[in-house]
């Protein structure tokens, strides 16, 4: 209803051009005004449910995390003592280093076997195989993850398919219970992440490579570059913002896994794939430490922001 | 464009091998399934019998019924919620840009990277306090705030990209910012509309994290939150959980089928957006 006064005003500013100018101005400022309070209007509910739980539980980890509280009794005050703690824990640390060790299976694994797919396919995205191949490689981005945990916990087992296949092409000496294997257990939860991930970085990066100008590869071909030649220096730099979109969506996915893992190791054998997301819900809800679990998902946030922002900046900067 | 035709069958023997790989666990799934109850049958091996009847045993005793309507009732719970709030942000902040709703969209955008983990200890004490723990509200309210960040974002977006004519040409005609929004921009925003629907509805239905920790009742969870629970209880029965966690996959896999073109480009748009 204010707005359409608001625009009457406007009618009525207009057809008396004897008003001063001042009072024009101060009506049009009065609209905006009016308008804006309409619009923040509209920003309060979805303010309203992010403030609740969002910023109210992010500044509660923070506050938790100086306390020893067990949840249920009065919590004491012990300043960085969870902090300290946390440098020195093994088990905690360790769950960090998994977190970055993944990284490499969850993310470098699909985007450079996604590029190298994507380039040899690139010149007959539009085929039949190609068209069926985006719905089939999809699959694993809509199922849930702990299906993909089940799964794949089937499939490497003792007798699952993976050491089937394994002996049957005379490499049986490989086979092993993967995830119960102290050495083998990370990288093979590595495995389900990135067989998760490869399809849509494939499709990502396809998606990228069809935008490129075929002209520039015609140039290429004839400044007598091969396919290696061409893919340095043409593909690889243009896609740049795709790779950025690639590496994050796949590094966040790393280092905040938890539905695979709870599912297919339980952070185990010992603490070989235990990760931080596992670690903060153990602590707080089986050990009752909660202070200790604040802290390390303060540290856990704060690791997330440092490597995501990096690469956000590296890959935005170019286009702009 | 010139393909030789050996670049054309490295490409062809590349995808189907990827195709290969993408494929098989959802068949060994399938094959180990119809394997008799209770046994421990061995990698990939046809079953002398088919074991229809697992399916049915899996549908019964993971109480299959119970379990769907109840990943309905917190999808209808979030998504509608979720994208109506977010269009009304998105719109004010993209379109109408008040005074600070640049600092405000800032603000929303710094949760864009936050692991659910980093909040859900507090979120714990905060639905017990509330009462809410062990009900779907649990999974409903919290997951409606902290999908704002992203659909925020992406409604944003949308209509950034806006022609203000469009707006000015409305308010000459005496609308105001309701209509304006109800009776102009809400009709063009159906396809970013659609879009932002499948990616909740998709996040919602496989939410795990929320599920397990707030809520005990499998039968109060999500579909991926069950899929846990079914797990600790069936977990030495190999067939039977591969039974189950295929009927689990099904619904999600029939709306993908039906919707494909839909979600391939919801899915990478979400990714390049996010």
């Amino acid at each position: 209803m204010t707005a359409t006064t608001g625009t009457t005003g406007r009618r009525e500013v207009v057809e008396h051009s004897t008003t001063s100018l001042q009072d024009r101005r101060r009506a049009l400022k009065a609209r905006r005004l009016r308008r804006g309070w309409v619009a923040l209007a509209l920003v309060v509910p979805a303010a309203l449910f992010y403030g609740v739980f969002v910023l109210r539980p992010l500044a509660l980890t923070f506050q938790y995390s100086f306390y020893d509280w067990n949840g249920v009794t009065g919590a004491t005050w012990v300043g960085w003592e969870n902090y300290t703690r946390l440098l020195h824990d093994k088990e905690m640390l360790g769950s960090i280093l998994n977190a970055l060790e993944l990284i490499i299976y969850f993310s470098f694994v699909p985007v450079i076997l996604g590029l190298f797919t994507a380039a040899t396919i690139r010149k007959f995205a539009a085929s039949r195989l190609a068209v069926v191949s985006r719905t089939v490689l999809f699959l694993p981005q809509v199922i849930p993850l702990v299906a993909a945990g089940i799964m794949w916990t089937w499939l490497m087992a003792s007798d699952g398919v993976v050491n089937q296949i394994l002996r049957a092409i005379g490499l049986g000496a490989l086979a092993r219970p993967w995830l119960g294997d102290f050495d083998a257990a990370l990288p093979a939860v590595g495995v389900i992440g990135a067989w998760v991930a490869l399809g849509l970085c494939m499709l990502l990066l396809l998606a990228g490579m069809t935008k490129i100008d075929p002209a520039l590869y015609e140039a290429a071909r004839i400044d007598g570059a091969g396919a290696i030649r061409e893919f340095f220096a043409i593909t690889l730099p243009s896609l740049r913002q795709e790779i950025g979109v690639c590496v994050t969506v796949t590094v966040i996915a790393a280092l905040a896994s938890f539905d695979i893992i709870y599912i297919s190791t339980q952070g185990g054998p010992g603490n070989s794939t235990l990760v931080p997301g596992l670690e903060i819900y153990y602590l707080a809800f089986f050990s009752r430490e909660i202070g200790q679990a604040s802290a390390l998902a303060v540290a856990f946030m704060v690791l997330v922001l440092a490597i995501v922002l990096p690469i956000q900046r590296l890959t935005k900067d170019v286009d702009s | 464009m010139i393909i030789s035709r050996r670049e054309k069958w490295v490409g062809n023997t590349l995808l189907v091998v990827l195709m290969a790989v993408t494929i098989l666990p959802f068949i060994t799934l399938l094959v180990t399934a119809l394997h008799p109850a209770g046994t421990y049958p061995s990698g990939l091996e046809w079953p002398k019998v088919m074991h229809w009847e697992n399916f049915v045993t899996a549908f019964q005793s993971a109480k299959m019924g119970k379990l769907l309507w109840s990943s309905v009732l917190i999808v209808i719970g979030v998504v509608p919620v979720s994208i109506f709030i977010s269009t009304l942000a998105g719109f004010a902040l993209g379109h109408l840009r008040p005074p600070g709703g640049r600092v405000i969209f800032v603000v929303f955008v710094l949760g864009l990277t936050l692991p659910f983990q980093g909040v859900i200890v507090p979120l714990y004490f905060q639905m017990r306090d509330f009462g809410l723990l062990n009900t779907r509200w649990a999974i409903i309210l919290p997951l409606i705030g902290l999908y704002m960040p992203f659909a925020v974002m992406w409604m944003r977006a949308h209509f950034v990209n806006m022609p203000t004519e469009l707006s000015e040409a409305a308010r000459m005609d005496g609308a105001n910012t309701w209509k304006l929004f109800t009776s102009i921009h809400l009709p063009l925003s159906m396809p970013a509309l659609s879009s932002l629907a499948i990616l909740l509805f998709l996040w919602t239905w496989n939410q795990f994290l929320l599920a397990v920790v707030l809520v005990d009742d499998a039968t109060m969870r999500t579909m991926a939150g069950a899929l846990g629970a079914f797990q600790g209880q069936y977990g030495t029965d190999i067939p039977l959980l591969c039974a189950g966690s295929l009927l689990i996959l099904t619904p999600t896999l029939i709306v993908f089928l039906v919707f494909q073109r839909k979600f391939v480009s919801a899915l990478l748009q979400g990714a390049v957006k996010g």
